[in-house]
């Protein structure tokens, strides 16, 4: 099959890093592992600062600027508080299952940033199902979430349980379809070969629709707010983890803003062009792109209410199932029967489509009393 | 020699998990013994160069049906005493000891052939090709989509409310 030449750029692209760098598998396979736990457990210190503060600026308050220069030690001063507090099991917990909870859900988040470029090469492991890995392994985590709502014997816990089965197996279908616009488009499925792909355009210009649907259907499947209703404080009390304490809340605090830095990372690695940039070096543009989509994920929740649960299933199968199908029709004809328009005529068509569609969704879709505005 | 290692221990953990399932009282930790099970026969898919499968595996199985059975579990009711034992005990027991028994003779007794060439490294695109390509299974890829199309028409029809 011809694929879409995006290549007629000037710029060359770094040789990329040998499977083997530096030196032997074993170091290859410690020095990204290292490097792969000490970016989530740093890049999460960093981004719960961001949102604290970006959220306050946004709802016009201070945010915490006491320890530290700028507040910047808050993260800090918190998980050492957190680590140090009482760890309380309840009585009628299943102890086992409670205990077991937070590694089950850490472990995957982990695992997905194994195979996301740093740079060009630089990545744990560069397989070739490499998206599908993503996809596989992020679906785990809900275990954990399950493990902690029913092990808690806490009816709150098991409320939190069960909506977040309710979202996780509703979203995934929007967000694989949203993904595959990306391998059809790029031609492979390993994540270095996608941002190689991306050389000259970012796949958010080709693949517009492809990308708020990828971007909706994550932050649901994170429970980013507005979907955060698995842990609605004001319902609630705090969903599948109301009866965890100390370290094992960390854990869970850790999770939700890993999931959080590896949605960004996915983001930035499928749509916004990964390492790829101009002066800068490749690991930097990386962090920065995902900065940014982090960014708009506090934007968006300091914006939205947060659904109701007949919202957050309709919104899943009503608005983002068949918008995904249609993305991926249109993609899938685009790549096949017109090569030769990529992708200079079709990022002007695929814009017209997104907004032609969602508008079109936004009119005749209803909750509730009111419109969704998508 | 790394990769006959891992083949083993996911296997023997497979296994009992596998044991762990029928044998746990509790419905809910058979459950998530399950899942355990399911991640380890992804593992085996890995270890045998079938990678795609491995994803898919867990992506269904750990990540839809295994999902599908908790939620069922959270509805139950007296989940940690577990099923009550009755009268078809005994007939189960046989059933399973010929199942089993018929199931070791069939794998002891086909022989069963081994590959010559080493499998291929990228598995995606000569699977794609098999399934979708010329000469290849598309139809029953379509046939199977079919299958599956018309269970979730009949499914949704069935739990509609009148």
């Amino acid at each position: 099959m011809m694929m879409p030449d995006f290549g007629t750029g000037a710029r060359i692209a770094l040789a990329p890093l040998p499977p083997d760098w530096p030196g032997g598998f074993w170091w290859h396979w410690l020095f990204f592992t290292v490097l792969v736990l000490a970016f989530v457990l740093s890049m999460v210190m960093g981004v719960i600062y961001i949102e604290r503060r970006v959220l306050a600026r946004m709802q016009s308050r201070l945010g915490p600027n006491r320890t530290g220069p700028f507040g910047l030690l808050q993260a800090v001063a918190d998980a050492v508080k957190v680590l140090i507090k009482e760890n309380i099991v309840p009585a009628a917990a299943d102890k086992v299952v409670h205990w077991l909870a937070p590694v089950v859900a850490f472990a995957p988040v982990v695992m997905v940033f194994a195979v996301v470029p740093f740079a060009n090469g630089a990545l744990l492991a560069d397989l070739n199902i490499g998206i599908l890995y993503v996809v596989a392994v992020s679906s785990i985590a809900s275990v954990g979430i399950f493990m902690a709502g029913w092990g808690s014997s806490n009816k709150y816990a098991l409320l939190g349980g069960m909506r977040d089965v309710a979202s996780i197996v509703s979203y995934e279908i929007p967000l694989v379809l949203a993904i595959l616009g990306v391998v059809l488009v790029a031609g492979s499925l390993s994540l270095n070969d996608i941002v190689q792909a991306q050389q000259n355009i970012p796949f958010i210009l080709v693949q517009p629709l492809g990308f708020l649907l990828f971007f909706t259907a994550a932050c649901a499947e994170i429970n980013r707010s507005p979907f955060d209703l698995l842990e609605a404080d004001s319902e609630l009390t705090a969903g599948f983890h109301t009866e965890y304490s100390g370290m094992k809340f960390a854990m869970f605090y850790l999770v939700e803003y890993a999931e959080a830095l590896a949605v960004s990372a996915v983001v930035a690695t499928l749509f916004l062009g990964g390492w790829q940039g101009p002066v800068l070096p490749p690991w930097l543009w990386f962090l920065g792109k995902v900065f940014f989509v982090f960014l708009v994920m506090v934007w968006v929740r300091a914006t939205m209410p947060r659904v109701r649960i007949d919202q957050l299933m309709a919104f899943a199968w009503k608005c983002l199932f068949p918008l995904a199908l249609l993305n991926l029709l249109l993609t899938a004809a685009e790549v096949a029967l017109w090569p030769g328009a990529m992708p200079l005529i079709v990022i002007p068509i695929n814009f017209a489509i997104a907004g032609l569609l969602i508008i079109i969704w936004s009119k005749f879709f209803k909750l509730g009393w009111g419109r969704v505005e998508v | 020699m790394g990769l006959t290692i891992a083949f083993w221990a996911f296997g023997t953990v497979a296994l009992l998990s596998a044991l762990g399932v029928v044998l746990l009282r509790n419905v809910f930790r058979a459950a998530l013994s399950l899942v355990l099970c399911f991640l380890c026969i992804a593992g085996l898919y890995v270890t045998l160069s079938a990678d795609f499968l491995a994803a898919a595996q867990i992506l269904v199985y750990v990540g839809a049906i295994s999902v599908l059975i908790i939620l069922a579990v959270m509805m139950t009711r007296n989940v940690p005493q577990g099923s009550p034992g009755n009268r078809l005990k005994i007939p189960a027991l046989l059933v399973a000891a010929v199942f089993l028994g018929v199931m070791a003779v069939a794998m002891i007794y086909t022989p069963w052939q081994v590959a010559a060439t080493a499998p291929a490294a990228p598995t995606t695109a000569p699977l794609a090709g098999r399934l979708f390509g010329d000469r290849g299974f598309v139809l029953a890829v379509e046939i199977g989509a079919v299958l599956i199309l018309s269970a979730v028409i009949g499914a949704i029809a069935i739990a509609r409310e009148k």
